[in-house]
């Protein structure tokens, strides 16, 4: 499978990276090189094989559901590149 | 006095125990080393301030004989474990001046027990590399210099691997007594291959996540970089241990890993992978491959031929799963809550502009490979796929240890290192070539130790890797001892870096 300019273009939005014109085609050879390289994995047999969802067979722990955590509002908030009124700020995003 | 930096981490225990010196000259010793060094830009951020203020607190504890088992042993810090009130940028534009509010556990771990901080350790960007070149704080350089056919040292510039570059760099060129690391696919044991040091990748859940910079979480492992096999026996046992802030780190005790260093290993069974005999070996690792095998034969342990038929399958399933895991991962640097921000005229094009301007090419390309691979209508063909391929990669280690193999000896790397740009600029995948021994182990979670067995025609350090079995490192220190004392001393050449 290889990737075309629009779905580079597409891909570069629902990753929510800027891609330019000039910039567009060099990335489609990269991701068409990557591609042509995991290509091989079409051919390995994997019928009735599980998916592997965790490497080694471990049960999670669950904590006991009680706030352990909190009242930090200006540790949270102390990296933000904009705050105001202990808020992150952003651009308009409801008209 | 003599020059500190020379010191094993475990000679340097036992002068501090001794009084031959104290903390504060060790430290300072390592921080002259450092500022000497600055051409190999091993170091984003250098903390000589607190290392000193630890240092004395460390020689109050020696004096009131209350030192923990790292008292006063100075150490460099990989800049993906967040550091309190210490800039953490995963060596990348779009974290730079981040100062993390809280402390990663595994390096609270190395301060409980007495270590002293130097600085934070140049990476290749968010741990994705095989060179320390994608770094935005520029390559590290690694203090090792080729020799040409006539003998001479040549200048050029050689890199330390990746992508715990800075830590190998750091460890080989005498800057600290060991560093921390992480390895998602290779990123402690290429680096300590390529720099001749020891690095350990312990099993996957052996040491907490919990401030470690997210890259691939199913891969994810921190682990050190020493100078010896006891060191960084040494270290893993401070720095593991089970945090109830990652669920996937395994409550399992901690052993005295120590202990395990100078223990026999008559009997034990080594798998030889045929597998692993790549079409192409060049023929110096090949020789190198077999005389670690004589070695751990010399000492008394079984070798016997296994076949572990899916590897070739591990590093293509590897470019899908880990850009997939990292693009999920790196969705969280938006420009919102901290970081870099490019304003832009509303919200998504705001998000888009900062990560354009924030991410360097090899992340961006990554990034962009796991979101298209986790896409609706790609997800099956690449993500499933890679996953079931996954589970059959594993199943491989599984057998061979069911027919009772300890452990597993194969080379390090395909190469030893090679010089500043002189791979992947055209083509990304010929990079990745570098990670085809090691990146096996990650995707099955297992134990991976790699320490130096000689030198290449070229003067530069070339490794072996030991594969053990799940939460089995005690045996991989065992048998990496005795290939340690086996092999021949490799000497760095005269410092040329100050």
């Amino acid at each position: 499978m290889s990737v075309d300019l629009a779905t580079v273009r597409r891909i570069a939005h629902l990753a929510r990276i800027r891609v330019s014109e000039e910039e567009a085609p060099y990335l489609q050879n990269e991701i068409n090189s990557i591609l042509s390289f995991v290509e091989e994995l079409n051919a390995v047999d994997v019928e009735g094989v599980e998916p592997m969802t965790s490497v080694l067979p471990m049960t999670m722990k669950k904590r006991a559901d009680v706030i352990t955590d909190g009242a930090i509002v200006d540790k949270v908030l102390a990296n933000a590149p904009a705050r105001e009124d202990g808020f992150f700020v952003v651009p308009k995003v409801i008209e | 006095m003599s020059d500190l930096t020379r010191l094993t981490l475990a000679d340097a225990r036992e002068g501090l125990a001794a009084k031959t010196f104290s903390a504060v000259e060790l430290t300072q010793a390592h921080l002259d080393a450092m500022t000497r060094a600055k051409g190999l830009n091993a170091f984003i951020v250098e903390t000589p301030d607190k290392a000193l203020a630890m240092a004395r607190a460390s020689d109050a504890r020696l004096a009131k004989g209350e030192a923990g088992p790292l008292e006063g042993i100075p150490l460099g810090i990989k800049d993906l474990y967040a550091t309190e009130g210490v800039q953490t940028t995963a060596a990348s534009h779009i974290l730079e001046g981040f100062i993390p509010p809280y402390e990663s556990t595994v390096t609270a771990n190395l301060w409980r027990d007495g270590a002293t901080m130097l600085g934070k350790l140049n990476l290749d960007e968010f741990a994705m590399g095989s060179s320390n070149e994608t770094s935005y704080f520029g390559p590290v350089v690694s203090p090792w210099r080729r020799k040409g056919s006539d003998g001479e040292i040549s200048d050029a510039k050689i890199v330390p691997g990746g992508s715990s570059g800075g830590s190998a760099a750091a460890v080989a060129a005498q800057l600290c007594l060991g560093a921390t690391a992480t390895d998602t696919g290779g990123s402690i044991r290429q680096p300590a291959a390529f720099t001749g040091t020891v690095g350990i990748k312990p099993t996957y859940g052996r040491c907490s996540r919990f401030g470690v910079v997210a890259f691939a979480s199913s891969l994810d492992q921190a682990g050190p970089i020493a100078k010896t096999v006891r060191d960084t026996a040494i270290l893993l046992r401070s720095m593991a241990g089970h945090d109830p802030k990652d669920t996937t780190s395994v409550d399992a005790p901690v052993p005295d890993y120590e202990k395990a260093v100078g223990a026999s290993i008559k009997g034990k069974v080594i798998g030889i992978p045929k597998e692993y005999r790549l079409d192409g070996l060049s023929a110096e690792i090949a020789a190198l491959w077999e005389q670690g095998v004589a070695w751990l034969q010399a000492a008394g342990a079984e070798i016997r031929e296994i076949s572990l038929p899916h590897t070739r399958h591990a590093l293509p399933a590897y470019y899908i799963v880990a850009p997939a895991e990292a693009s999920s991962n790196l969705a969280r640097y938006d420009g919102v809550r901290y970081g870099l921000r490019h304003t832009g005229k509303d919200i998504v094009d705001l998000y888009e502009l900062t990560r354009a301007e924030g991410f360097g090419k090899e992340v961006r390309r990554r990034i962009m490979i796991g979101t298209y691979v986790l896409s609706a209508g790609y997800y099956d063909a690449y993500y499933l796929r890679a996953q079931k391929i996954r589970s059959l990669i594993k199943r491989d280690f599984d057998l061979a240890y069911q027919s009772g193999v300890d452990a597993i000896l194969t080379p390090a790397t395909p190469s030893p290192a090679f010089a500043l740009g002189e791979k992947g600029s055209a083509d990304p995948v010929e990079m990745y070539l570098n990670d085809v021994f090691t990146v096996t182990v990650n995707m099955a979670g297992l134990p991976g130790l790699v320490l130096p067995g000689g030198l290449s025609s070229d003067g530069l350090p070339l490794g072996l890797q030991l594969i053990g079995r799940p939460f089995e490192e005690e045996t991989l220190f065992s048998l990496a001892q005795v290939i340690e004392e086996a092999a021949p001393k490799i000497g760095l050449p005269e410092s040329w870096w100050g």
